[in-house]
């Protein structure tokens, strides 16, 4: 950190905290740090943590990035719907409903 | 499918303090504490006045000759560590309550419930005592005193050390268990490739040659219940006769004081009405005397008691509390040790960034056990039945435990929500609350302005040292483990 200098053990482990975050997935985020496309509509794959990074949500990022697969805004389909997980979605008929249904793809 | 949320950000949970003319948080939320630079200063200043959105923050900064990129990151710095907290910061989570599988680490051993002296203000027997001690053994037996290792190693789970603290009534009026209880601990800790440390609190009247020399040769700590020169130990501190004590215990506190070099021997002194001459005391007992450490604790009353502390002498004592920190910050400043462990004590927390969900460790880590072997959450329920937690035969009443620890957990006391030194407090001492309230489960409200004054005077002390003399604060890193 630049501007807050720790001195005891807890802001020591904060000071780690704050700068695993800074070298989190920048491809995500841009300056002001806000993560794209998660607010007006429901868009399962674009939360963040309470810091505003990826580091610290309660499943990967790559666990329901729906948004990915469905509308193509990636630079390549995540997961690719094209040649892999052709069925990724396929029981996903409503995200809003059934988002639940989105399993965890591994290449 | 791009938008942009529009952060509005306001202060988060710190307290600020200042040292050496530099600026510091006490970050509640954590316990941590941080040397601000002078821009990260300024915004919390902003923010102060009431929250800004993003974009005025950042162009306010920008205005007052920030490159905006700097700005950016220093405002992102801000909010990852929650000083700063925006619409969309999410509260850290609450510690469980109560809180789940927590091993045993110390027993307080009760190895006798009397005691040759009749303090006026003893909270086991005097006014406000809430110990029911009839009918029941004044003396633990051996056969307890051994199941109650037993049961603490077992308890205590896969932790490396464990720890046993002697208590009473008088602890010395049954040194023979007391030696055969620290022989067969050190046996079982041993056959199980573990370790033990041992401590004691006396009121030092029955010191002898053979017990100083045992106690030295075992390492144990001792810590003496004295309040300080003739004039203040004898107005309260007597035998039943109303004799004072002061006369006694000199000569064998100098030759304890002479021969233990083991462990630290330190002074509890209890201050009450007219007992109120804290650096006159502290002066007695580390020059004079010459105990390794000193500390103050008010007595612990109802609030109606004779030997109460008026209001007037509580800002006596804090006075004279600022006046001793001052002394052990400019002692720490040029590398050397200071006795006054009111102080020590608050700087090895800070250090550690402690952040109670309890005030302590009663009932959690901690057990205190009656001659008879019952289980109470520490040595002050010791024999009141309404405080049980169950027997060493039987085991831990975990309904009992959960209550008590549901109770005295910082979540559960409302009025320490919106208190900045919740993290250290975490509303005081069950014992004292119950005898003051009739609950443990309150916080301590007679306390607080006290214990956030003192906490700040802490804060600037520690943010004073961690400029001028870093390396000293690094001694404080293991004091709670040590202790």
């Amino acid at each position: 950190m630049k501007h807050l200098r720790p001195l005891n053990k807890k802001a020591r482990r904060i000071d780690e905290m704050v700068s695993a975050m800074e070298e989190d997935v920048v491809a995500l985020q841009q300056q002001p740090h806000v993560p794209m496309g998660c607010a007006l509509a429901f868009s399962p794959g674009w939360e963040v943590d309470a810091g505003g990074g990826t580091a610290g949500l309660c499943q990967p990022v790559e666990r329901d990035i729906y948004d990915c697969y469905v509308t193509c805004f990636w630079p390549v389909q995540v997961p690719d719907h094209v040649n892999y997980s052709q069925d990724w979605a396929g029981n996903c008929a409503s995200a809003t409903k059934d988002w639940r249904n989105l399993d965890i793809v591994f290449p | 499918m791009t938008t942009m949320l529009s952060h509005s950000y306001r202060p988060g949970d710190y307290h600020s303090f200042e040292a050496a003319g530099e600026k510091f948080i006490y970050l509640v939320s954590a316990g941590a504490v941080f040397a601000l630079d002078e821009v990260a200063n300024r915004v919390l200043d902003m923010l102060a006045t009431g929250p800004m959105g993003h974009a005025d923050l950042i162009g306010a900064l920008v205005g007052g000759g920030y490159a905006e990129a700097d700005a950016e990151g220093l405002v992102r710095e801000l909010r990852h560590a929650q000083l700063i907290l925006s619409d969309h910061s999410v509260p850290a989570p609450v510690a469980p309550n109560p809180p789940k599988d927590f091993p045993l680490q110390a027993l307080v051993l009760n190895i006798t419930n009397q005691c040759n002296l009749s303090c006026t203000y003893c909270y086991e027997f005097g006014a406000d005592k809430i110990a029911t001690p009839a009918g029941k053994p004044k003396f633990m037996s051996l056969e307890t005193a051994k199941a109650s290792v037993d049961f603490l190693l077992a308890q205590s789970a896969d932790r490396k050390a464990v720890h046993i603290t002697f208590f009473g009534g008088e602890t010395l009026m049954n040194f023979k268990l007391l030696q055969e209880v620290v022989l067969y601990a050190r046996e079982q800790v041993a056959a199980q490739g573990r370790s033990i440390t041992f401590s004691l609190t006396t009121n030092a009247t029955l010191l002898s040659d053979p017990i100083i020399t045992f106690l030295a040769e075992n390492d144990i700590g001792v810590t003496v219940s004295i309040d300080g020169p003739a004039e203040m130990q004898d107005k309260r501190r007597v035998y039943k006769s109303g004799k004072g004590s002061y006369a006694v215990i000199e000569p064998k506190l100098r030759k304890l004081i002479a021969t233990h070099k083991s462990r630290a021997i330190t002074a509890r002194v209890t201050l009450s009405e007219g007992v109120t001459d804290v650096i006159g005391i502290y002066r007695h007992l580390k020059d004079e005397l010459g105990f390794h450490e000193v500390g103050f604790a008010p007595v612990t009353d109802s609030g109606e008691q004779s030997y109460s502390l008026s209001a007037e002498e509580m800002n006596s004592v804090v006075s004279q509390f600022h006046a001793l920190a001052d002394e052990w910050m400019d002692h720490a400043l040029s590398g050397r040790p200071h006795g006054f462990s009111n102080v020590s004590e608050t700087i090895g927390e800070l250090m550690q960034g402690a952040n109670k969900s309890h005030p302590c460790g009663a009932g959690l880590g901690l057990l205190g056990v009656s001659p008879s072997g019952d289980l109470s959450p520490c040595h002050r329920f010791t024999d009141a039945d309404t405080h049980s937690l169950g027997t060493i035969a039987d085991g831990i009443d975990r309904e009992k435990q959960s209550d008590f620890l549901t109770r005295g957990h910082v979540g559960a006391k409302y009025e320490c929500q919106s208190c900045w030194v919740r993290p250290l407090c975490a509303g005081g001492c069950h014992h004292e609350a119950f005898v003051r309230y009739g609950d443990t489960g309150h916080p301590n409200l007679h306390y607080c302005d006290w214990i956030r004054d003192w906490t700040d005077k802490c804060l600037q002390v520690y943010g004073a040292v961690s400029v001028g003399n870093p390396e000293f604060l690094e001694r404080f890193t293991d004091r709670k483990a040590l202790s």
